[in-house]
């Protein structure tokens, strides 16, 4: 089997999907990579939660300004027509339905397209932060997950999620590093395939039936 | 003449009867960005009791909110996030079951301020339907799809942050240190703002929380 896709190779593949002039929200961690691979002549405008339209990369190191910052905490920059906000405002931009796509993460998504993101449940305080409003909100929905299977081997695509939920039938589609693949009423269907992965080799690490899209495309990693 | 403005944060929080033991206590802020320290440490040395906190975070650190909370002054927090990386104050209070956790989607949190401020009394939003947030609360169906009803929040004092302030109670903000704060200079009985600068009077056309909602102001500095 060749490589599975690396978070560089997920993210220039979601990447290519977005449309121009899209309004964007990226999710803390791995979905910000999806900043670093916008096809030349696209332009999105990246929402953060915290108030920000316009979200640029990081600051160099003596340009730091603790005013300026991104949901994560972390300082960021502002591109030329971004705009600052309060928090109704950021929200209303969520949850009135003006975000074009939210890109987040997941413990476990159905094929459903229930999400689970929030909560593995233990003793520490629960946190929940923007994700359940983005997945109610957006206008689209995508999960990335850097591995379709977790570490203790079970799949993170599911029938049905066993973990808290953050929403209800509100993925519209999914990125791994096995698959492209989108959730329509009847579940899960592969537009995209790792390079040198049987189909039966995917369904084996899905929890849920998969159909393949006519005209399949086949995904490979980059050497990067 | 009207002139909102305090010395110092001690003096603004002393004659505050809003201020008081089972207070609700809004405090504005994401992370770092925008929180009113200065207005913070002068409420721990208040040393009051059995206060609600309601704020996105829970402090970090052993400075501003983490050391109000610390102070063991608060029996209640509402917040969205409270496990920010060196949030270790309130970890081990939750842990050692010493204050008690509502936790709100951040989205719903600012909403409920919001109207709060505004005179609603309770709304629907699609938030959380169907999730361990939403039990036990009121739905309703709309045009088929599910929402969830949640109350507004009013509290007795805000304790916000801006960059500049005047004698009325004008506010502007800086990038995003503007967060929360503003929505809740309108959401308090009494809100208290600490300001970089005060200036003789912030332009109409910039002014971002006007001086209606906001009751007591004090220049801190940078």
């Amino acid at each position: 089997m060749t490589a599975r896709l690396s978070a560089a190779d997920i993210a220039r593949r979601v990447a290519q999907d977005v449309p121009d002039g899209a309004y964007v929200n990226l999710g803390i961690g791995m979905p910000m990579k999806v900043a670093d691979h916008i096809p030349p002549g696209r332009e999105f405008v990246l929402h953060s939660e915290n108030g920000l339209l316009g979200m640029g990369p990081a600051p160099a190191p003596d340009a730091v300004d603790p005013d300026l910052t991104n949901a994560g905490k972390q300082p960021v920059t502002i591109v030329p027509g971004g705009a600052y906000f309060h928090q109704a405002d950021s929200f209303a931009m969520i949850r009135g339905g003006h975000i074009d796509v939210s890109i987040l993460g997941a413990y476990q998504v159905a094929a459903n397209g229930d999400i689970a993101n929030w909560s593995l449940g233990g003793s520490k305080p629960p946190a929940v932060g923007g994700a359940m409003d983005l997945v109610a909100g957006a206008r689209r929905v995508w999960v990335m997950l850097s591995s379709h299977v977790a570490k203790d081997g079970a799949s993170k695509l599911v029938e049905r999620c066993s973990l808290p939920l953050t929403g209800l039938a509100c993925v519209d589609r999914i990125y791994s590093d096995l698959a492209v693949i989108e959730i329509d009423a009847d579940g899960f269907l592969v537009t995209d395939i790792l390079d040198g992965l049987g189909e039966n080799e995917l369904a084996a690490q899905t929890g849920a039936p998969l159909r393949f899209a006519p005209g399949c495309r086949r995904l490979r990693a980059e050497l990067t | 003449m009207i002139d909102k403005r305090y010395t110092s944060a001690a003096a603004a929080v002393a004659d505050c009867e809003d201020l008081r033991d089972g207070a609700v206590i809004l405090i504005g802020g994401f992370g770092d960005a925008g929180v009113p320290e200065r207005l913070i440490d002068a409420v721990r040395e208040r040393g009051l009791s059995d206060l609600t906190i309601v704020s996105n975070n829970a402090g970090s650190g052993d400075y501003g909110l983490a050391r109000l909370l610390a102070s063991g002054c608060a029996a209640r927090m509402v917040c969205s996030f409270p496990r920010s990386s060196g949030s270790v104050v309130f970890e081990e209070l939750y842990e050692a079951g010493r204050i008690e956790l509502e936790i709100v989607p951040q989205g719903t949190l600012a909403e409920r301020i919001r109207a709060g401020g505004a005179g609603v009394p309770a709304f629907y939003t699609a938030t959380g339907y169907g999730t361990p947030l939403a039990e036990g609360k009121e739905t309703r169906e709309f045009d088929g799809r599910h929402y969830v009803m949640e109350r507004a929040i009013r509290a007795d004092v805000a304790l916000i942050h801006a960059a500049t302030g005047d004698r009325f109670g004008n506010l502007t903000y800086a990038k995003t240190a503007r967060n929360f704060n503003p929505i809740m200079a309108m959401a308090a009985r009494t809100t208290l703002a600490e300001v970089r600068t005060t200036v003789d009077m912030v332009d109409p056309e910039v002014v971002v929380t006007p001086g209606i909602f906001v009751d007591r102001i004090v220049e801190v500095g940078a």
